[in-house]
């Protein structure tokens, strides 16, 4: 009894204890806690690794010495590393304007179409983007095939001459780069196709009042409305495509001599097939500006969405 | 008489815009389809060949014969492929790797985004950013550090963390979780305050509040962020080519590709079977989760 | 059930003052309704009470008990929000029993509640289904099934009919009532309409810029508002405020309004107003009482002709509006009696319903 009684005048007097404001630090102690699992994956296993990429580009190729910065140097003597440079500008930048511009195309046409029969060609055109690169591109890989390619069939009996397709070095980028828009045109399809919804039918419909062509419509108003969509994906395709990594590895190896390689493939042919780990850290570097200027964009256009919404 | 003329003359226009009105949208139509058509021959190209191919005996292949064509199909390639030992164990690895990823990150970024989304703490904000910034670095600027720190935690400790398939569970999740996180802040976001108000008057704590509000109302977001770690983990190809190379140890993508092409001697009925299976279990849940999967694909930039 | 006191509440947001200093007497079983502009404090006091917003400072009790420092949840209050706030993946039953459940009440007691509570609601055909499927009205039924369940000691209610179309809201709020009077628990009551303050209230609080200007009943708030902004606020059209000039005129007072217009004081108000003579004041009469004239006079009322500016036919009855020095006034007529735009109209003031408002306190006199 006694017990039940000295209970009793114990409750109130423990949730008295617990002041709201006490309660209000709990719980920020308590967020703290569940977002500690992610604050250490990214700390371990992002943060970590980048910096201490940094210090690795800084030694020698055992890793004894500071070099300070001797790999870059040897970097900037070699032939191959501005070929590589200009290869992976060449094939990012191509690549992100095709798939933008193919993306934007498709992505008009299966608005066009009538509501109920747009799901199901959406859901075909997004198939390349829902395979394994790595899979697509041995598909890819066996139709540029040098004795049985596939296309080289059709074209033999079409009676246009044979390509080399990844023996000539020219053609080699040409495949690399169309393999890129393969895989990638699909997603500019659908985020587009996104932003093409969210333009409200009474602009076009005032458009169309106000004398405005097929033509002028999308230039004065599909265009500005998606361009913040437009620019996202864009940047976003950036980053991929510029540290793009399997279609290169599986397609030419960098190949034919080195003519194809990007950063991602040089350096991991050079840090875990030639054991040369700083260089291939200080080639892989390479990436970091301008990941760093895409992410600065796409940052402040997220922003700027919010802020609009 | 000039004046019935101008009227019929009139009425005839009149009649004739009207008509094009609606055939100019016929033709535009028309067009539509013609030229999708075209991209989705493009489009699905290398899949059906993939097929085609997988359907033919090494003999057909050589002979070099009509290649979009089979002439005698067979499936011995599928057989030979579901039999052989080594292309299981690349399946076990996968499945395995990727249902381990998807519960990791799942459960690392439902709690992080609820305490990022609804409870807020010092540097929560900065947090979100940094998680959406981690988002953008590639895993081609990692791999090199991220090598040489685990052959540095094998030197140290006697840990191998080199060549062997499940520490491609300890290096997906840099992959998944921040963007996975990113779609669930979204999500979470977007639940109205009034219902945590809700929950907090009838009794609820905060893990009750997450269990039984927010879960049970975010699932389309959790089975778009599900799909999306499971792709990512079922697709990587750069950090276990660098991690793993013992038969044993790979996975699909990399055992197909490592294993099946020995030096020149292609075996491409084998390796377009190989890859067609390997293609199939995110294509599968594509087919069924559609939906979901392209929610969560423009949930990323549209939601931030 | 419970009474309610708050004892000089201040909230702060960050360093602009939201509510300013409140003292509230709530007794039990009172029907209590918070009235206001948005961004008068209203909203903000009621979730002080719930415990979702800390006072800065002062002092709230529920019942006996001192809550500043308990948790929502212990208060044992029960709240119904604007939008509903249902659970969308639970089921009518599973929104309205998860407070009791997660206090781990027995099956049996909880589906005796719910039966309970859904029958006074009327819902207990709703009870498999989820929110998605229910109509606007039936949504605020469950969200009040879900506060009576509880069987809480205050329920707190914010705005809760303004996501209603006109015509729901006024049937909703026939409902509120009965309910009140079925389940009788100490109400506060939250709304921007005082049409629903006056006909629910027992008291109405009328707030204003974080401070309460009146509480009173219906009735005394219409007929003696204690300053120009519940004046103004309640009643619908709103009062006519004139400024004037409090004179003496031989044996009593008048009020001049213009060159052309001045209205005799009621010499039953003479005592009030004299020490104000000479005075310029702001002279307050609500339209209902400037009627069209008619044969008798009752006493304290006063004729006069204005010259109609505009004229609004509502049915019943036709809002008449003339302009005294460059304000509109507006009138209630009977239909049959109004006037042409135009046109001059002979009115009847109802002077013993007047008001005189100190321009610089706004305080009615």
């Amino acid at each position: 009894m006694a017990d039940v009684v000295a209970r009793d005048i114990r409750i109130p007097a423990r949730s008295g204890q617990l002041s709201l404001h006490k309660f209000a630090r709990r719980k920020s102690t308590i967020a703290f806690l569940m977002a500690l699992p992610l604050i250490a994956i990214i700390a371990c296993l992002v943060i970590y690794p980048a910096f201490y990429s940094i210090h690795l580009a800084s030694l020698n190729k055992s890793m004894t010495k500071f070099v300070g910065f001797g790999n870059f140097e040897f970097l900037f003597r070699r032939n191959t590393f501005w070929m590589v440079v200009e290869q992976s500008l060449l094939f990012a930048i191509t690549a992100v304007i095709f798939k933008a511009v193919v993306g934007f195309i498709v992505a008009h046409f299966v608005h066009n179409l009538p509501s109920q029969g747009q799901r199901k060609w959406r859901g075909m055109l997004l198939i390349p983007w829902v395979i394994p690169p790595a899979m697509s591109t041995l598909a890819w890989l066996w139709l540029f095939d040098p004795s049985y390619s596939a296309f080289n069939w059709v074209f033999t009996h079409l009676g246009i001459p044979q390509v080399a397709w990844l023996g000539n070095p020219y053609w080699a980028r040409f495949c690399v780069i169309l393999v890129n828009i393969w895989v990638g045109s699909p997603f500019f399809m659908i985020m587009y196709l996104a932003a093409l919804k969210s333009v409200p039918e009474q602009l076009h419909e005032a458009a169309a009042i106000d004398g405005a062509n097929w033509f002028q419509k999308i230039w004065y108003i599909n265009l500005p409305m998606m361009r913040n969509i437009i620019q996202i994906t864009a940047l976003f395709s950036l980053i991929v495509t510029f540290a793009n990594f399997d279609i290169v590895k599986i397609l030419t190896n960098g190949g034919p001599v080195d003519q194809t390689h990007v950063f991602a493939t040089w350096a991991f042919t050079l840090a875990i097939w030639g054991n040369d780990i700083p260089l291939g850290a200080s080639v892989s570097l390479f990436m970091a500006p301008i990941l760093a200027i895409a992410a600065f964009f796409i940052l402040r256009n997220v922003r700027r969405r919010g802020n609009e919404a | 008489m000039t004046m019935t003329t101008a009227a019929a003359a009139a009425g005839q226009i009149g009649r004739a815009r009207y008509g094009s009105i609606s055939r100019g949208r016929r033709r535009a139509l028309f067009w539509s389809y013609f030229f999708l058509i075209l991209f989705v021959i493009f489009f699905l190209t290398p899949p059906v060949y993939m097929f085609i191919t997988s359907l033919k005996s090494s003999a057909e292949i050589s002979a070099a014969t009509n290649p979009w064509w089979v002439y005698h199909p067979t499936l011995s390639n599928y057989i030979d492929l579901l039999t052989q030992n080594q292309f299981l164990i690349f399946f076990r690895n996968s499945a395995i790797v990727s249902i381990c990823v998807v519960s990791i990150t799942m459960v690392v970024s439902i709690f992080a985004a609820f305490a990022l989304a609804r409870m807020r703490f010092w540097g929560s904000a900065t947090l979100a950013t940094g998680v959406f910034l981690t988002y953008l670095i590639p895993e081609s600027l990692l791999f090199i550090p991220l090598f040489k720190t685990f052959a540095y935690i094998h030197d140290k400790t006697g840990i191998e963390l080199i060549n062997h398939w499940w520490v491609l569970i300890i290096l997906y999740p840099t992959l998944t979780v921040p963007f996975a996180t990113w779609l669930m802040i979204g999500y979470f976001s977007s639940i109205p305050k009034e219902l945590d108000e809700a929950a907090l008057i009838d009794g609820a704590g905060y893990i009750q509040m997450l269990t039984r509000i927010f879960i049970p109302v975010a699932i389309p977001g959790i089975i778009a962020a599900m799909i999306f770690s499971f792709t990512v983990s079922w697709a990587n190809f750069l950090y276990p080519l660098a991690f793993t190379t013992s038969a044993d140890q790979l996975v699909l993508p990399v055992g197909i590709v490592t294993t099946l092409i020995r030096g020149d001697v292609y075996a491409w009925g084998q390796i377009m079977t190989g890859a067609l299976l390997g293609a199939a279990p995110p294509l599968i849940i594509y087919a069924f989760l559609m939906d979901y999967y392209i929610s969560g694909l423009t949930a990323g930039a549209t939601k931030g | 059930m419970a009474q309610v006191a708050l004892r000089n509440i201040v909230k702060m947001f960050d360093r602009t003052p939201a509510v300013q200093g409140i003292d509230l007497d709530i007794s039990d079983r009172e029907f209590i309704v918070l009235v206001g502009p948005s961004g008068c404090g209203k909203s903000t006091t009621l979730r002080m009470i719930a415990g979702l917003e800390e006072a800065t400072s002062g002092e709230i009790y529920i019942g006996d008990q001192l809550v500043n420092d308990v948790p929502p949840k212990d208060r044992d209050i029960a709240m119904v929000f604007q939008n509903y706030a249902l659970y969308p993946h639970m089921t009518v039953f599973e929104n309205m029993s998860f407070g009791l459940r997660l206090k781990k009440f027995p099956k049996p007691e909880i589906r005796e509640r719910v039966q309970a509570a859904a029958r006074i609601l009327d819902i207990t055909n709703l009870l498999d289904r989820r929110p998605k499927q229910l109509s606007g009205g039936q949504r605020q039924r469950v969200a009040m099934g879900r506060a009576i369940v509880r069987n809480p000691k205050v329920f707190l209610f914010d705005e809760p009919l303004s996501n209603l179309d006109a015509k729901l809201r006024v049937q909703m709020r026939t409902e509120i009532k009965k309910i009140h009077q079925t389940v009788t628990t100490t109400t506060v009551y939250v709304t921007h309409d005082q049409v629903e303050a006056m006909t629910l209230a027992d008291r109405v609080v009328i707030m204003n810029g974080g401070r309460i200007d009146q509480i009173g009943s219906p009735h005394e708030v219409y007929h003696k508002p204690r300053t120009q902004f519940v004046a103004g606020f309640i009643g619908s059209p709103t009062m006519n405020f004139l400024p004037c000039r409090l004179v003496e005129n031989g044996a009593g007072l008048t009020v001049r309004l213009s060159d052309w217009l001045a209205l005799p004081v009621p010499p039953s108000r003479e005592a009030r107003y004299r020490p104000r003579v000479g005075q310029e004041m702001i002279f307050g009469l609500r339209p209902e009482h400037i009627r069209e004239g008619r044969g008798d006079m009752p006493p304290g009322s006063a004729a006069f002709d204005a010259r109609l500016d505009v004229v609004e036919p509502m049915g019943m009855e036709t809002m008449v509006y003339f302009i005294v020095d460059g304000v509109e006034v507006c009138g209630r007529v009977d239909p049959a009696a109004a006037g042409n735009v135009g046109e001059s109209m002979r009115l009847v003031a109802d002077l013993n319903q007047m008001h005189l408002i100190d321009p610089r306190t706004e305080v009615v006199i």
